[in-house]
């Protein structure tokens, strides 16, 4: 807060003390659903995404909530869900409880080298969705954390309407695979269909960072 | 559907249009200038009118401000002297009450000096009656007689036995009056001391007299309404305006640290991420409330000792009440100060707490963490700081008040001179419009000169058949003069 702010709360000091006995009905918290692909391949990439996890714990507020949860053969469970947390408005319980939830991340760092035979991130979305929702949270966002490529099984069926209304989705560490080499409009295609379809089921942003340096970009608006 | 007549030829379209238009603008010339005289006059009228009364209401507004100011000097005045009133009845009670003890202790010491002064004279002894013997022997002649011989040497061995002791006897009163005149010495100078210190309580309500005298001399000023004390009383009320305004903005930085101090602290004591009023937190609404209360308990801390007088009803409460209420702020300033000073030890643990789950969190190594009394520093002075804050905070009354009624004065005379400006533009406004009026109108008959101009040749022509050989009395622009004075 600076100082500009604490001249506008003095100057809003008579209003608020009259405003003070009904709390504001829009939640300022801000809910956060990290996807990880542990799929095929980019299960060696995994260790990146520690990176991610130590940011978003060292920025969240009390208050925030926080998931983090696999992407693999079929991602549409609570099961695949590794560690989620809503901080507690405690500033020093929270700490607990962001030291708590690290503790609970290494098992998913700690997966085997081999990843899952296929890649159901629509599955993961409409989970990450389901959770944020849940949480009421004024700003969610979902983190993918892969390289976009979605393979499912023959059972699994995955055309269905998603419903991302009021939540950003933000592509991480978006890699190239080999045949993206031999032809990029494979990589710029399926960037760009998945940007169609996120922004067509009603997400409120999409964004892409692969440079993992500059993770402040997260949670801007 | 166009206006132009010929599509290709835009200024060719236009001037026939233009000449088309001159018999109507003609036709129409006289009520058009009467509309257009209308308008301005109107305009203009409101304008003016409107700018005497925005002067009427800055005289009006001088005159409550001039009171105003004269009751506030009055006030001041009333307050300067009553408090050189209390300077002098102090003196007069811690002195001049305890005068007779004093001049009975003046007395005392001059009696003690004129006593001793008495004691301390040489006082020659009286002749003894055989130094007219000796006198009268010491005429005898020595003329061999052994018997005289014998008989003087006898008396001048006697005598040499009297002279020591009456030389010895001299050197012992000498001695005496020595030790008299010794004594002498602290009765002078207390003598001394207390003769000082009628002179400066003297001195000193002199000078209060003085000073009575001189805010007396403002007071009667103040009554008759002199314009010189009006001029004092205003350029004391902007220094005032300034200087509380410099000292109210030091405060404010002081709040501002206070208020960086509890914030986050708060967030412990009634949640992070909690929101009152738009995308202000509740913890920082709680802390701005905390300061804001010991800003309170401050003003009423100075009201009670009668510091400031902001609230009529504190200074009109009895002495025990006014007491008990001075008590219950202090306690609560008090109570305050303590929350304050728990805050920033709690500030401290959340800080340590966040820079080791950072520290957890960072792939870098970790830095060892040394905990001797250097590292204590920091949150002692924040417990110094929040101790101390909410005390000097208590002295914003002061200021403040000075503050307050400075600014009626100042504040007001800015609006009387807002007001006159705003007359004076709008003077300006108006008569700028009613000037554009007339230049329209003559702009209007200048743009249709060509059927002015044969108008005139007609007139003209016909006076002069009228007149037979006299000349016309109109000239050769009475036609257009007189049209346009007839419009005007």
């Amino acid at each position: 807060m600076k100082r500009r702010d604490f001249m506008k709360l003095v100057a809003l000091a008579p209003a608020s003390a009259g405003l003070a006995a009904c709390a504001d009905q829009r939640s300022h918290a801000q809910a956060v659903y990290l996807l990880v692909d542990i799929s095929g391949t980019y299960v060696q990439e995994v260790g990146k995404a520690q990176q991610v996890i130590n940011y978003l714990l060292g920025t969240l507020n009390p208050g925030d909530s926080l998931a983090l949860a696999r992407v693999k053969s079929r991602s549409f469970s609570e099961k695949d869900i590794v560690a989620k947390a809503t901080f507690a408005k405690d500033p020093i319980q929270a700490n607990a409880q962001k030291r708590a939830f690290k503790e609970q991340t290494a098992t998913l760092l700690q997966a085997g080298k081999t990843g899952s035979a296929y890649t159901d991130i629509t599955g993961g979305i409409l989970q990450a969705a389901e959770f944020l929702n849940e949480t009421g949270a004024g700003r969610k966002t979902i983190l993918i954390f892969s390289d976009m490529q979605e393979e499912l099984d023959g059972k699994t069926i995955r055309d269905v309407p998603l419903n991302l209304n009021g939540i950003r989705v933000v592509a991480l560490n978006v890699t190239k695979l080999t045949t993206d080499n031999i032809d990029p409009r494979r990589y710029l295609g399926r960037l760009e269909s998945w940007e169609k379809r996120v922004r067509e089921a009603g997400a409120k942003d999409w964004r892409m960072i692969n440079n993992l340096e500059h993770l402040e970009q997260i949670l801007q608006t | 559907m166009s206006w132009m007549i010929w599509p290709d030829n835009p200024a060719l379209s236009a001037l026939a249009l233009f000449l088309i238009a001159i018999p109507f603008l003609y036709a129409a010339r006289t009520p058009i200038h009467g509309v257009i005289e209308s308008l301005a006059g109107a305009v203009s009228s409101a304008m003016r009118l409107t700018a005497r009364s925005l002067l009427a209401a800055a005289r009006e507004l001088r005159s409550r401000n001039r009171l105003v100011l004269l009751a506030q000097g009055r006030d001041e005045i009333a307050q300067t002297v009553e408090r050189e009133f209390q300077r002098v009845t102090a003196i007069i009670n811690r002195d001049l009450n305890g005068y007779p003890a004093l001049q009975r202790k003046l007395l005392d010491n001059i009696t003690h000096l004129e006593e001793d002064y008495k004691k301390a004279g040489e006082v020659p002894p009286p002749p003894p009656e055989w130094v007219k013997a000796v006198e009268t022997m010491a005429k005898l002649k020595n003329g061999g007689d052994g018997l005289v011989e014998k008989m003087l040497k006898d008396i001048s061995t006697s005598i040499g036995a009297v002279y020591d002791k009456v030389l010895a006897e001299y050197r012992r009163s000498c001695e005496e009056r020595h030790g008299i005149l010794e004594r002498f010495i602290p009765f002078g100078r207390s003598l001394n001391e207390t003769l000082t210190r009628v002179e400066r309580n003297i001195t000193g309500l002199q000078a209060s007299a003085a000073r009575i005298d001189a805010q007396m001399d403002n007071y009667e000023q103040i009554r008759a309404g002199s314009d010189r004390i009006d001029h004092v009383l205003y350029s004391s009320a902007v220094t005032q305006f300034v200087t509380s305004g410099l000292v109210l903005a030091i405060a404010f930085g002081g709040a501002f640290v206070n208020f960086w101090l509890i914030a986050r602290p708060m967030s412990a004591m009634v949640g992070g991420g909690q929101y009152i009023v738009g995308d202000f937190e509740a913890s920082h609404i709680a802390a701005l409330v905390i300061i804001l209360l010991e800003a309170t308990m401050g003003l009423f801390l100075m009201e009670c000792l009668r510091i400031t007088h902001l609230f009529p009803r504190i200074q009109n409460l009895d002495d025990r009440m006014r007491r008990r209420l001075l008590w219950a702020s202090f306690a609560f300033l008090l109570v305050l100060a303590g929350v304050e000073v728990a805050l920033a030890v709690m500030r401290d643990y959340i800080v340590a707490a966040d820079i080791a789950l950072k520290q957890g969190l960072s792939t870098a190594p970790a830095m060892p963490v040394t905990s001797d009394w250097v590292t204590k520093i920091p949150v002692a002075g924040q417990m110094i700081l929040g101790f101390i804050l909410p005390f000097a905070l208590a002295f914003v009354a002061i200021p403040l008040e000075y503050f307050v009624h400075a600014a009626r004065n100042v504040f007001g005379a800015l609006l009387v001179v807002a007001l006159r400006i705003l007359a004076l533009v709008i003077r300006m406004v108006g008569s700028a419009v009613r000037r554009a009026g007339t230049a329209t109108v003559l702009l209007y008959d200048a743009v249709i000169f060509l059927p002015l101009l044969a108008e005139r040749a007609v007139l003209a022509k016909r006076n002069a058949a009228e007149s037979g050989p006299h000349k016309s009395a109109l000239g050769p622009r009475g036609v257009l003069q007189g049209r346009t004075g007839g419009a005007s």
